[in-house]
């Protein structure tokens, strides 16, 4: 006997998200996922990111890892609440771990939560996590052709930071060739052209940042005032 | 790795239709993949496989159906077939596109067999 499903695979996955999605929209909370390749950047980015905000914004970080608690001693160093999410062989967060992180920290206390993905830019791009933007962090040296070779992520990105350009002189990375093909793929990405090492680019991504947490927490406002 | 967590998602849909349909075995699976979804068809045949041991599942046949990729133009309406991702209207060249086909990824029916 055929039996009709008609279920999205990953529906589950999509429902928890949906749950974390409300559970920070009650609390005005602007939650951003960041994907990139290992080595891009992200960490550095992150560091510096949590220096500029922490005195802004009031912020949270769960990063994801494999294994090890490198790159949460990182942030934790920087004196920010950071939950370390291991996933064991796994290649991408999902929803139900960001579930359990959320319950590590104080929502109602909180402006700005940076997720930290797992170092890959495929499996991160199908699992929701209830994040208001992915950021994919593209570093000089990957080359210009990855938005056309994994166009999914670059596609359902809000935010591209691209990375180490001051190495752009000493590379054939063709950036006319990767705005081209970006606009075809995701028109209205913002990019951001960063250094992290150097901090150069950060202030610009650091206001855009503040400026989402304002709008989600007016946002709660006014959805409480109604 | 990404194939083994589909394939896990998937042998949990289908348990509980199976519950719900008191079925004992499941003899096949279709699924419709679209061309944007990060799933390659022949990873996700073995991790199905794998994952399906011991489970009501086991030893069904996944049918893999494949979407292509399509949008449609947000100004001009005109729906095209994407070629090398450039989502590009070929009649009046905007940007601004919605996909109406190719992120597919939903178990589309099961086959059941030795209903209790």
């Amino acid at each position: 006997m055929e039996v009709k499903v008609g279920a999205r695979v990953l529906g589950a996955n999509e429902a928890v998200a949906g749950e974390n999605r409300q559970r920070l929209a009650a609390r005005g909370i602007y939650c951003i996922n960041i994907i990139s390749s290992p080595g891009a950047g992200k960490t550095t980015i992150l560091e510096k990111t949590v220096e500029i905000l922490k005195h802004k914004l009031r912020l949270a970080v769960i990063e994801g890892d494999i294994t090890t608690t490198l790159d949460a001693d990182r942030i934790s160093a920087h004196h920010v609440a950071v939950h370390q999410i291991n996933t064991f062989g796994g290649c991408h967060l999902d929803a139900r771990m960001i579930r359990r992180a959320l319950d590590e920290f104080d929502l109602s206390n909180l402006d700005l939560l940076i997720v930290e993905n797992v170092g890959n830019l495929i499996c991160p791009a199908d699992f929701e996590l209830g994040e208001d933007a992915k950021v994919v962090v593209l570093s000089v040296p990957e080359g210009d052709d990855k938005p056309v070779k994994y166009p999914v992520i670059f596609q359902r990105a809000g935010v591209l930071l691209l990375n180490k350009v001051d190495l752009l002189q000493h590379s054939n990375f063709d950036q006319a060739k990767m705005r081209r093909d970006l606009k075809r793929l995701n028109p209205d990405l913002v990019i951001h052209e960063t250094v992290a090492t150097t901090g150069q680019g950060l202030d610009q991504w650091c206001d855009w940042l503040v400026e989402q947490a304002k709008a989600k927490k007016a946002a709660m406002l006014r959805d409480e005032a109604k | 790795m990404h194939e083994l967590s589909i394939a896990q998602s998937m042998i949990e849909l289908i348990e509980s239709e199976a519950s719900r349909h008191a079925a004992r075995r499941i003899r096949k699976v279709r699924l419709v993949v679209g061309e944007m979804s990060a799933v390659v068809p022949e990873a996700l045949q073995f991790c199905f496989e794998v994952a399906s041991e011991g489970t009501v599942a086991e030893g069904a046949g996944l049918e893999i159906e494949k979407r292509p990729l399509k949008a449609r133009c947000k100004a001009c309406g005109r729906a095209f077939a994407v070629q090398d991702y450039a989502f590009i209207c070929p009649s009046c060249g905007g940007y601004h596109t919605e996909t109406i086909s190719g992120n597919e990824l939903y178990v589309d029916c099961i086959e059941i067999d030795d209903v209790e």
